[in-house]
């Protein structure tokens, strides 16, 4: 097959994603060492800046890339048209089918210019998980200037709940997909070829 | 280095708020936030990704500060005058509302009772100010909420007079970019002017009503629901009004400058 499976807007907003996904998660773990919100440290090897004041440094640096290409990433993928031809329909009854051949272990996986059920829904569900982390984020940012991100958390305290749960989904999320990644190693090729 | 072994990991909704107080006191490991030039950039993992070399720890580090200098102006367009910071009732103060500074609740070096407020730079009249004469002012005080850097968050009621009050008094030249803080402890901040005119912006004088006791700052504390808690400074003795932007304690160590909420 030598059609473009993946453009070349969706390959370099995917790395670029990463690059920003893994820098916020680094460096947000490091801050959350400065006053843990739960019964755990993380241990600082996986943490990124040395200190609170580096790692907010890398925090605040690296949200822009995460906000403006998470944007170019929508919008693109939305006036291209792609967005509804990738993701649309969901059907419920293909989810069950999808799930039952994953457990036989038998999930198809020869076209991969299609997403099945599950892909529709891991990845429409990390691109949900990133909003969340955007809009709780801005939240604890900026409770007073933008205090509707706030309200919308329930208040500040929650929004520090809300967003670290939200990056424990995207690492969950990451685990999974690298694994998958492992399982069918194309698709590799094709998120830095496009075929 | 040593910042994280002794920390003791808090509960959500804890309500221990002494041991809050001893976690903050510990966190303040100085000589490992003075590396922050050095421990900000060992990263061998994001550095191989970027294809940045370690070597180049300077270029890094310059393009944070880049990124914090641009994060500076997009706060200080954010920032609106005459958007309040919530406020909140009595019942949901904080107790015992936690002690913080760069160093441990054993070490406050009280101001002296003698103590007069020095005022300086562009202002017209630099007179030295007692407590009497402020206690003096209209008084007005405020319940908000006090937000750490390091993400807790505690409610105080603060009261004293409204500093856009005390800087007219004086004859400010409001339309200076900075307003600088000396402190009794060495402790050292500065602020834009819009957040200085802000009308929840206090100097403040109570706390929860009662003269401001030594571990809050007495004589006196900058009050700023707008702002990050090291941008509020205690033991004030000397306010000055510039046009250079004069830093900060932590913000030379690579905190952001605006640290607005």
């Amino acid at each position: 097959m030598n059609v473009v499976i993946t453009p070349l807007f969706v390959r370099l907003t995917h790395w670029l994603n990463a690059i920003a996904v893994i820098v916020m998660i680094m460096s947000g773990l490091r801050i959350y060492n400065a006053s843990p919100i739960f019964d755990f440290l993380i241990p600082k090897e996986l943490t990124l800046g040395g200190w609170l004041g580096g790692a907010v440094l890398w925090h605040f640096a690296f949200m822009w890339l995460l906000l403006v290409n998470g944007l170019i990433y929508l919008i693109l993928n939305f006036a291209t048209g792609r967005a509804k031809k990738k993701f649309l329909p969901i059907s419920p009854k293909e989810l069950v089918r999808d799930v039952l051949d994953t457990l036989k272990g038998k999930l198809a996986h020869d076209d991969l210019s299609q997403y099945n059920t599950i892909q529709k829904l891991a990845y429409l569900s990390i691109i949900a998980d990133i909003i969340i982390l955007v809009i709780s984020g801005l939240a604890i940012w900026k409770p007073v200037q933008l205090p509707l991100f706030s309200e919308l958390m329930g208040g500040f305290e929650n929004a520090r709940i809300v967003h670290f749960l939200a990056m424990a989904y995207a690492v969950f999320f990451i685990m999974v997909h690298l694994v998958m990644v492992a399982v069918v190693p194309k698709t590799l090729r094709i998120m830095i070829r496009g075929k | 280095m040593s910042d994280q072994k002794k920390i003791v990991p808090k509960k959500i909704f804890t309500s221990h708020e002494k041991e809050i107080i001893k976690d903050v006191y510990k966190e303040l490991d100085i000589p490992t936030r003075r590396q922050f030039g050095k421990k900000a950039l060992s990263l061998g993992a994001i550095a191989m990704l970027s294809g940045c070399s370690l070597s180049n720890e300077d270029s890094i580090e310059k393009a944070l500060m880049v990124m914090s200098r641009f994060n500076d102006r997009v706060q200080g367009l954010l920032f609106d005058p005459n958007l309040m910071a919530p406020t909140y009732s009595e019942d949901m103060l904080t107790k015992p509302f936690p002690f913080n500074a760069f160093y441990g609740e054993d070490e406050i070096r009280p101001s002296p009772v003698s103590f007069k407020l020095k005022v300086s730079g562009l202002v017209q009249d630099t007179k030295y100010w007692t407590l009497p004469e402020l206690r003096a002012m209209p008084q007005t005080s405020q319940i908000t909420r006090h937000i750490c850097v390091e993400g807790w968050s505690a409610i105080g009621k603060w009261g004293g007079v409204r500093f856009s009050d005390f800087l007219k008094r004086i004859g400010a030249d409001t339309g200076a970019q900075f307003v600088g803080f000396r402190c009794h402890d060495d402790y050292y901040t500065s602020i834009d002017m819009p957040t200085a005119m802000h009308a929840q912006t206090l100097l403040t004088l109570t706390y929860a009503d009662k003269v401001l006791p030594p571990q809050y700052g007495y004589p006196m504390k900058l009050r700023m629901p707008t702002k990050l808690g090291y941008k509020n400074p205690k033991y004030i003795q000397e306010i000055f009004v510039t046009n250079v932007n004069p830093g900060g304690y932590w913000e030379d160590q690579g905190y952001n400058w605006f640290g607005g909420s």
